[in-house]
């Protein structure tokens, strides 16, 4: 056998799982997006009703507004979390085992469904929870606080809790590479602590950052179940749109909104990795 | 006297908790002077730099530059640079900028710092390459830029972390005449760090031989190599032979041994080993209580009696050559 033949034998399992279970149903989603529904039924075509309904729609503009809102407000705050946690593992703890034992506290939340660290919350937030009676325990406030839960703040909150770890990750990674005798040698040139952040880890750590972007926008950018749960189903995304077109079984307008946002998502990214090359980090 | 940029340590301590790194080191640097600090791995030679870069607190004692005591100065006000052992140049900085970097902390505008960046990639002949980044560059290549670097903050000290190790050996000798031509250009003191005896001796006005955290010997080069104080000193800086003798320890200078008859020398031995090394032979044996003596001769001396493994030699010297040290 050639070595050619043995390469292609070795590469096709995962080709096929990946044209089956990724390229396929893609193309399927595409070739549905142009086909027609009633209230009862869906058929085969090629027109552009949904699409035309779909941004002829206001709701698609808000919906889409408010992804990207919960995107980026989720980046903004994963990113400062994140990079804090990843540069206190990576300087700030010195010996080897601890910053191992530290890095597997961080996952031990991970043991858990997502859904179930989702839902924890609502005891804490709700209008009688934990955190509404101990604030007006201590008199902080009198009324309890209507917008812990079911609002922008919960959601928000439930997606830099899940998503935090994504960021720290991959920073945690680019940081453990930096040679520690570039620090050094930031002092030896008379940087101080923050030059040396800005000039010399900051722009080290870019890959690292630019992976935990991709992670954290594309899963904010593709979850429903978050935005229903932590809303009370009284904020939308995309996502949900695209959950409810379902359980409606309005599959074609359904496949339209989802291409729309693969579309949307993989802009997101092309413009993210022109700005940095990550090439050199995988 | 103290003379304007001499650098002295004052009992210089460096603790670990229990291990003591450096103890209690003192020495006087004079002004303009290359210096080395010799010694095996781990005998604090590093840890010595370190604080007198500032990268390491000093636990005890002081460094005092120009007559002002450092000890206590954050790396950039100490007057001093350091050349690191791997040159931490930043990977994601230009040649250029990474040679500016210091300025560009100390906010110097960018025309003025690129300028200053360029006369002394001029100085290190590394101009044509400035827009590369470090990834870029050879070894030798990026040394230059790691010693631009550290000079355009113009030290009074410059300090290197074994400069030469990251590179071939070929390119370590050519390297070596370069610092030696730039700190005779520059005229300021230099203070390297290494472990191998042949850059020290041919570099260093002075070598300072350190071992177990103290000096074991400073002094001019050749008065180190040639006048060992301590047995340690003498088989590390090599070409010499240790011997236990009855009235106390000698070193012998490997070239001063005379082969001769068995019976004929001062001690007997049956050779051990024969090496041959271009222009010497270098000739080992074993004598009486298990010592080992080496002896070099010219190639052509060894061909004239030549010897062969086993054979007994009487080894000789002149009793001017023995030279007594501590064990």
């Amino acid at each position: 056998m050639t070595k050619q033949v043995t390469a292609w034998l070795q590469a096709a399992p995962m080709a096929v799982v990946l044209l089956a279970f990724l390229v396929a149903p893609i193309i399927m989603i595409v070739i549905v997006s142009f086909w027609g529904a009633t209230e009862y039924s869906i058929y085969p075509d090629f027109q552009f009703d949904n699409y035309a309904f779909l941004f002829g729609s206001p709701v698609t503009y808000t919906v889409f507004f408010n992804t990207f809102y919960y995107a980026g407000i989720t980046w903004a705050l994963t990113l400062v979390i994140g990079f804090t946690v990843a540069y206190f593992l990576a300087f700030e703890v010195r010996s080897l085992k601890w910053q191992i034992g530290l890095f597997l506290l961080c996952t031990i939340p991970f043991w858990t469904s997502n859904i179930i660290r989702m839902i924890s919350w609502i005891p804490f937030l709700g209008r009688n929870g934990l955190t509404n009676s101990t604030l007006i325990s201590w008199g902080i406030i009198d009324e309890p606080l209507e917008w812990l839960l079911f609002s922008d703040f919960s959601v928000i909150l439930a997606f830099v809790h899940l998503y935090t770890l994504f960021m720290v990750v991959p920073i945690f990674n680019s940081m453990m590479r930096i040679d520690r005798s570039l620090i050094e040698a930031a002092r030896d040139g008379g940087a101080s602590g923050w030059q040396t952040l800005r000039h010399v880890i900051i722009p080290l750590c870019k890959p690292g950052i630019m992976i935990g972007t991709i992670f954290v926008t594309t899963l904010v950018m593709g979850d429903f179940i978050t935005v229903r749960f932590m809303s009370g189903s009284q904020r939308a995304n995309v996502g949900r749109l695209i959950s409810n077109d379902i359980s409606l079984l309005q599959y074609p307008s359904a496949s339209a909104t989802a291409v729309v946002l693969l579309v949307a998502v993989l802009i997101v990214i092309g413009l993210l990795l022109r700005l940095v090359d990550i090439r050199k980090e995988l | 006297m103290t003379k304007k940029t001499d650098l002295e340590l004052v009992a210089l301590t460096k603790r670990y908790g229990e291990t003591v790194a450096v103890d209690s080191i003192s020495h006087h640097f004079k002004s303009g002077v290359y210096a080395c600090l010799l010694g095996p791995s781990g005998c604090g030679k590093s840890s010595t730099l370190r604080m007198i870069a500032g990268h390491e607190d000093a636990s005890d004692g002081s460094i005092v530059l120009s007559g002002r005591d450092i000890s206590y100065l954050p790396p950039a006000k100490r007057g001093t640079a350091m050349m690191f052992q791997n040159y931490a140049l930043f990977p994601h900085l230009s040649v250029r900028d990474n040679v500016a970097f210091s300025l560009r902390m100390a906010g110097v505008d960018k025309t003025e710092r690129q300028k200053r960046a360029n006369e002394m990639l001029e100085l290190v002949e590394m101009t044509a390459l400035a827009d590369r980044t470090p990834g870029q560059l050879s070894g030798g290549q990026q040394q230059r830029v790691a010693l631009a670097r550290a000079l355009i903050t113009r030290p009074q000290v410059l300090l290197l972390d074994e400069p030469l190790s990251a590179l071939d050996p070929f390119l370590r000798i050519r390297m070596r005449a370069e610092l030696k031509r730039l700190q005779r250009e520059l005229g300021i003191s230099f203070i390297h760090v290494t472990h191998g005896q042949d850059e020290a001796l041919a570099l260093a006005d002075e070598i300072i031989v350190m071992n177990n955290a103290v000096i074991e010997q400073a002094g001019p080069a050749r008065a180190v190599f040639n006048t060992p104080k301590t047995a340690f000193v003498a088989r590390f800086m090599g070409g010499h032979n240790v011997l236990q003798m009855p009235q106390g320890h000698i070193a012998l200078r490997l070239d001063d041994m005379q082969i001769t008859a068995r019976g004929a020398g001062k001690l007997d031995g049956r050779v051990m080993g024969i090496e041959y090394q271009g222009t010497h032979v270098a000739l080992t044996a074993e004598v009486a209580g298990g010592q080992e003596v080496t002896a070099l001769m010219p190639d052509h001396t060894f061909l004239e009696t030549p010897k062969d493994l086993g054979d007994v030699v009487g080894f000789s010297w002149q009793d001017r050559a023995a030279h007594p040290v501590i064990a």
